[in-house]
């Protein structure tokens, strides 16, 4: 598949996520409105809570994750070479404008994009990375970012990343309202199934965003490594630099969460052996096999 | 009903011709954005030498040849073909390695703030003409291949698109060779 056709599919995985998004958001407008009693109210009220949220995701999402890793703004001249091989390959990558830069004092070696365009986006590296990766490694893990950009997966994982949110927090607001909401209406067996699948949505929501979450991100981590490699020419760089990473004893990116960790270029987690269930929640793919994919190119 | 047939298989061709006409020039556009961002970076070297003339000189006294084979490429530069370009670009290229290779032997000139800013800002343009380079001949490729490939072949005739030509460099694999270890 080529990039144009992954920016393509993006983009339509991008538009399918905010029709569930709102999708999700009328049925639960329903659900509430029928408990309370109107379910044009509660549509209109969860539209206009959920529009409200998405816009907030939409256009302060990627804020707000650099301000949860304590990312900072990176600046000339400290980290002038930084900036300069983060801007040559936004050249070589074509991209409209380069993204902004960004530093993490850590001293774990990892690097992050994110955005909701190219136009609109920004690299993050670990202060560790930029101490121990000579330059090839650097420009491979740049262009494995880069190429996040282009290729609009930081879009469509800022998205997923406002659909798991959102179900977190309504499945919360559910259980609540279900927990203390009126009592006194009649226990039909209809509102008795709503309830029942309320709660099982509220239960299993969480859950099911995260499994597609990582199902999302892990197919990319691949493509990225290849278009890296098409960026800078040199495919060795970002495997040195994988390689690298693998054997640092300090994988821990001290502000990383479950909600950021997806973004990583490598899992910002402890690792622990390997297993099927490992596999099936983990968020990266294992780091030998994208070295064993970038040697063979 | 035969007509209405007629009329549809001309839209239809018509919306073909659009289409293609269209891709074509997006491609052509992406040639020549591509070609601006080698003429940025050029421009950024450009006017980074003096300031790097200006420092190295109080520290380089028996090394003016040099110098002045940076000036001269520089000034060669300033406008033309886009042969002309690439050959002076090339020229500036290897004046300035060398001026880099020579400061090797100067200690205090190594350690002037001013010059190692200078060294970084100038290394990160050269990278940044590369890649700028690089992503113009991708660039060139896919519109010279639209212009090959059939049926938009024929429409790129009528329409007068001519393939691109491009940048070269001396050495193919120079990217490839350079290995720099801190």
């Amino acid at each position: 598949m080529g990039i144009y056709e992954e920016i393509a599919s993006n983009k339509r995985r991008s538009f399918f996520l905010i029709v569930l998004f709102f999708g999700m958001v009328i049925l639960l407008g329903i659900v509430l409105g029928f408990y309370y009693g109107s379910e044009l109210f509660g549509i209109i009220f969860a539209l206009l809570i959920g529009l409200i949220y998405f816009l907030f995701s939409w256009y302060g999402g990627a804020g707000t994750i650099l301000a949860m890793t304590k990312a900072k703004e990176a600046t000339k001249p400290k980290y002038a070479h930084l900036i300069n091989t983060v801007e040559g390959i936004s050249i070589a990558a074509g991209l409209p404008k380069p993204p902004k830069v960004y530093v993490i004092e850590d001293s774990a070696l990892n690097a992050f994009a994110t955005g909701r365009n190219p136009e609109n986006s920004s690299v993050t590296v670990t202060t560790g990375l930029l101490e121990k990766m000579n330059r090839l490694e650097l420009e491979g893990v740049i262009a494995h970012e880069i190429s996040h950009i282009k290729n609009y997966d930081i879009r469509v994982m800022m998205l997923a990343s406002v659909m798991v949110g959102l179900t977190v927090l309504l499945s919360d607001f559910l259980l609540r309202s279900f927990l203390w909401g009126n009592r006194d209406r009649e226990n039909n067996g209809f509102t008795l199934l709503l309830i029942f699948v309320g709660f099982a949505l509220a239960i299993l929501a969480p859950f099911v965003g995260e499994v597609i979450k990582l199902s999302l991100s892990r197919k990319r981590e691949y493509l990225a490594d290849a278009s890296g490699a098409l960026l800078t020419r040199y495919p060795k760089g970002l495997a040195d630099a994988l390689r690298k990473i693998q054997n640092d004893p300090d994988p821990l990116v001290d502000h990383a969460n479950k909600a950021t960790a997806h973004l990583f270029i490598s899992t910002p987690f402890r690792k622990t052996k390997s297993s099927l269930m490992k596999n099936i929640f983990s968020t990266h793919p294992p780091i030998e096999d994208r070295i064993k994919r970038l040697e063979a190119m | 009903m035969v007509n209405l047939w007629i009329i549809g298989i001309i839209v239809a061709v018509v919306l073909l011709i659009i289409y293609i006409y269209n891709s074509l020039i997006k491609l052509r556009m992406r040639v020549n954005n591509a070609w601006s961002q080698i003429d940025v970076q050029l421009k950024r070297r450009f006017d980074l030498i003096p300031n790097l003339i200006n420092t190295v000189k109080g520290y380089m006294k028996h090394e003016k040849k040099v110098l002045e084979e940076v000036t001269k490429a520089r000034a060669s530069l300033v406008s033309g073909s886009m042969q002309q370009k690439v050959k002076a670009s090339n020229q500036i290229t290897d004046a300035l390695k060398s001026i880099f290779a020579v400061a090797e032997s100067y200690p205090q000139l190594k350690a002037n703030e001013n010059f190692k800013m200078l060294q970084e800002e100038l290394s990160g343009t050269e990278s940044k003409i590369a890649y700028a380079r690089q992503f113009y001949n991708d660039s060139v490729m896919q519109f010279n291949e639209a212009l090959q490939v059939f049926p938009k072949s024929i429409f790129a005739k009528i329409f007068g698109f001519k393939e691109r030509e491009f940048f070269a460099t001396k050495e193919k694999k120079e990217r490839e060779n350079v290995k720099v270890e801190f």
